[in-house]
């Protein structure tokens, strides 16, 4: 199993990134090539670009640790675990942790890439957004 | 009115591919008729020897290093420089039609235009252009694309299912079950990646891209001037030709090409002597590319593999040779045979049998680094054809595209016009070429720069997963023109290793500055 990690420093709080990652009907707002995330309980369907549908089961979303896992149980992938997990950087800014464990490996390097892609796209959006004014203030 | 240009470029060709350039197995009439009418260049080298990297040195005229795809399956952003964009700017029409691979193949989200465009219907869509306005992707307000088959959703695999449906399963299936490159083997010899392929000859990629292209340019109004990039997949493997075309070239009369050793000794200890990584790829125990088959092992190549390997290969050279001339025709049918400049040339060569081993890899020799490149000018600016001997870049292409469409080279490239003769090359300082790799595949990592200069071939290792940083390889390209001997640890040219070493190093070009990220293995 390979194990793929991407990690990126954001110019906003834990709790400002959280509200993203934490809400998991809302991956397709900032994961490119995810166009719908329909959630039931702990299970997700995303539906990418490419018109692929891949059935997801979430294993965790702790708002406290702020760690949100997932597993991909599409038949092309034999296993995989997906985590993000959001923590303080110092000075209002966050460092989120993109990990994908997939068997095939090959499938590893697929998926962990395009998280890693998202990464930047979560940083674009939440960065080019007026900084909430509770934060401003503090 | 002015110039016009076919640019057309193969995958993975070797420069002995041709008999122009001394090739004996394929029959290559239209290249050679080129060559003859032109410039043909007997040193050209890319700036990297794998497909991404090298196609995007095409088109930004920039080394590696600066457009920062580093390897196969790092994407170049949209709004790279293009020297497609910059001549649809003043006026060209401009087409790419056949494999691009900017961005990576396997995409099961979607997220990448090349693998979106055939399924959106549209010839290109609007993107940002690196000087900060938008315009057709790249530069190209028409895209068709193909590749190795038919496992991308590209436009040829959707003609294919409007065409011939069943067709689609008669390639080689370039993926295994793990979704790793196949490394099954087929033919009469089980080599790898050789596969009998019973697709109708005119239903084939080479075809299918010579035909889209001559349906392109013959949308265009007469006077449009205009720049057509036809890139075929082939001869990159899998070395599955059309069957029906086999006979063209027995694998049983082709000769073991000069560049693999006859004996597993010789072989052996030619690559013992190398930098590691050589060897143990050889034994199936280090696979730092992508491309070459996890599962193959080069020790277990045949004589006789390698002749089929060889021979499937000439038959499709021989397929694109016979399509650029139907395009050439094409093109003389719409009365524009005078003011074509036409530039043929590959992304990068393949190992072919070579020390024993098929495909590439960080191998920094002839085999990957020695490519076929001619320019046939347009006939009406009555430049005398020519050999040059010097070594140029395909960094060096995007210029030369610029200056025969009349346009000053943009500042952002980093190579020179091609010259038309060595007096021409000696008077404007062709005096050496850069290549790189760098990759980094679950975590075995290999860099390599490497010069060529003064009939010299010099790689310096960077450390990495097996190299400790003190590796190199110097081939003296006369004495040893098969590389199979490296000068570095020879106290005799211990002056010259030291003068190409730091001449390298000075002369690295200035890096990107935001790294890019590997999205897909390919």
């Amino acid at each position: 199993m390979a194990l793929v990690r991407r990690e990126i420093v954001i110019a906003r709080t834990p709790e400002d990134v959280w509200r993203a990652i934490g809400d998991p009907a809302a991956i397709s707002t900032w994961f490119p090539g995810i166009v719908t995330a329909e959630v039931n309980g702990a299970s997700r369907v995303i539906t990418t670009a490419s018109g692929l549908t891949m059935p997801e089961e979430i294993v965790t979303n702790d708002p406290v640790r702020r760690v949100f896992e997932y597993r991909i149980t599409a038949p092309l992938i034999k296993d995989h675990l997906g985590s993000i997990e959001v923590t303080g950087a110092g000075d209002d800014r966050s460092m989120v942790r993109y990990e994908t464990r997939c068997e095939p490996d090959t499938i590893a390097l697929v998926i962990g890439g395009a998280c890693g892609n998202a990464l930047h796209e979560l940083r674009r959006q939440l960065e080019s957004e007026p900084v909430p004014a509770a934060a401003e203030e503090a | 009115m002015g110039r016009k240009i076919l640019f057309i470029t193969t995958d993975q060709q070797r420069y002995d591919t041709l008999r122009c350039n001394g090739g004996t197995v394929a029959r290559t009439p239209v290249a050679d008729g080129l060559a003859a009418a032109g410039i043909r260049y007997e040193r050209a080298v890319p700036q990297s020897v794998v497909c991404m990297p090298s196609r995007s040195t095409i088109l930004t005229g920039q080394h590696p290093t600066t457009h920062g795809v580093w390897m196969n399956g790092v994407p170049l952003p949209v709004d790279a420089p293009s020297v497609a964009a910059l001549l649809q700017r003043h006026g060209y029409r401009t087409a790419l039609v056949g494999k691009a691979h900017f961005e990576p193949y396997l995409d099961p989200f979607g997220r990448f235009t090349e693998n979106s465009l055939a399924r959106l219907g549209a010839e290109t869509v609007e993107q940002p252009w690196a000087d900060g306005s938008t315009g057709p992707h790249r530069g190209f307000e028409h895209l068709e694309f193909a590749t190795h088959g038919t496992a991308a959703p590209l436009h040829y695999t959707m003609w294919l299912w409007q065409n011939n449906p069943s067709a689609i399963g008669m390639y080689y299936p370039v993926l295994d079950p793990a979704y790793n490159v196949n490394g099954a083997g087929g033919g009469a010899t089980g080599a790898p990646q050789v596969h009998d392929n019973p697709i109708p000859r005119e239903q084939y990629h080479t075809d299918w891209v010579a035909d889209r292209t001559i349906g392109w340019l013959n949308s265009l109004a007469a006077g449009d001037d205009w720049f057509c990039w036809m890139s075929f997949p082939d001869p990159h493997h899998p070395w599955d030709p059309p069957k029906s075309e086999l006979s063209r070239v027995d694998w049983r009369d082709v000769p073991l090409p000069a560049g693999y050793p006859a004996s597993r000794a010789e072989r052996e200890a030619i690559l013992d002597a190398k930098p590691r990584h050589w060897r143990m790829w050889y034994d199936g125990t280090l696979v730092s590319n992508y491309e070459a088959p996890k599962t193959w092992v080069p020790a277990t190549l045949t004589d006789d593999q390698v002749r089929e390997v060889n021979a499937r290969n000439a038959v499709e050279v021989e397929l694109i040779d016979e399509a650029v001339g139907r395009v050439l025709r094409a093109i003389e049918a719409r009365g524009w045979a005078g003011d074509v400049d036409v530039i043929f040339t590959t992304d990068h060569g393949e190992l072919q049998g070579d020390f024993g081993l098929l495909f590439k890899g960080p191998y920094h020799v002839d085999a990957l680094m020695r490519l076929p490149l001619i320019w046939r000018p347009a006939p009406s600016a009555a430049v005398t054809p020519d050999v040059v001997t010097r070594p140029v870049g395909l960094v060096d292409l995007a210029p030369t595209f610029s200056a025969i469409a009349g346009i000053e080279p943009a500042g952002w490239m980093q190579g020179r016009v091609l010259p038309v003769s060595d007096a021409d090359a000696g008077r404007r300082g062709f005096d050496s070429v850069l290549t790189e790799w760098d990759s980094d595949l679950f975590g075995v990592d290999v860099h390599l720069r490497t010069i060529t200069r003064d009939g010299w071939v010099c790689t310096a290792y960077r450390p990495g997963y097996v190299h400790d940083g003190s590796e190199g390889e110097l081939y003296n390209l006369t004495d040893d023109p098969l590389q199979q001997f490296s000068r570095w640890s020879d106290p005799a040219c211990a002056a010259i290793r030291s003068d190409l070493v730091a001449d390298l190093w000075d002369s690295q070009p200035p890096a990107r500055a935001e790294a890019l990220e590997l999205q897909a293995p390919v």
